[in-house]
């Protein structure tokens, strides 16, 4: 199973948990993240939501990430989903999975994977509110997520 | 030297997808926005000083320092938003 998917298909945790951990049984530990579309967003109701990517850039920027993820903790392995195009709220958009032997490094391999990917991997996101689309603002609490892994590369 | 300049979310709204640029020797990613601001319009009003704008050379994020060579492929975007 390669280890990035950009898709506008939805995706299944379990599924995808099982085909992550399949034939290795030195895992004993598995971390998940999974990021849905909110109904609202600076105090708008978001009725939809377009992700725009940069096909090409967007896999080998993440698959670079999860280089670095797997040099920085004791990890086994690692499976990014991102979903582009048409999304409602409720929707899946992110998955993160990552398998260790023990709890901790996964716990902080999948936190780390994410705070790079919300200001690093190419996705702008637009959604819908009564007043017409806008696009998304990214978030200096972001950078600062990312700061505490000892990495400067402001985004917002 | 040519150089392919795509853009992405609320600049590719404004200027297209992409479009090939004749640029001189020793450009750097900060030079051409340069170039491409200077020609005004919506150009001018989307690459400005004031808006935050970030780029990729050959598809890796890069800064406005690196030097660019002929066939380049450069973006600009504004700040990522995914995840």
């Amino acid at each position: 199973m390669s280890r990035v998917a950009i898709q506008s298909a939805d995706f299944d945790l379990s599924h995808e948990i099982a085909a992550l951990r399949e034939g290795d049984v030195g895992v004993g530990a598995i971390a998940s993240f999974v990021g849905t579309v909110r109904d609202r967003n600076d105090g708008a109701r978001i009725s939809e939501m377009e992700l725009e990517h940069y096909p090409g850039m967007t896999e080998s920027a993440i698959e670079a990430m999860i280089d670095a993820a797997m040099q920085r903790f004791q990890i086994r392995a690692v499976r990014v989903v991102h979903r582009i195009g048409r999304l409602l709220p409720g929707e899946q958009i992110v998955l993160v999975a990552v398998t260790s032997a023990h709890r901790g490094q996964a716990f902080q391999a999948c936190e780390f994977l994410m705070d790079y990917l919300k200001t690093q991997a190419p996705f702008w996101k637009k959604e819908t509110t009564p007043a017409g689309a806008r696009w998304v603002d990214a978030r200096v609490a972001d950078d600062e997520a990312l700061r505490r892994w000892g990495i400067v590369a402001p985004n917002a | 030297m040519k150089i392919q300049v795509r853009y992405f979310a609320s600049l590719r709204e404004a200027l297209g997808a992409s479009e090939a640029v004749e640029a001189p020797a020793g450009t750097t990613l900060g030079s051409l926005r340069e170039l491409l601001l200077a020609r005004g319009g919506r150009h001018a009003e989307v690459l400005g000083r004031g808006r935050a704008v970030r780029c990729a050379l050959n598809q890796v994020m890069s800064d406005e320092s690196a030097l660019l060579a002929d066939g380049t492929e450069v973006a600009f975007f504004p700040p990522v938003t995914g995840g």
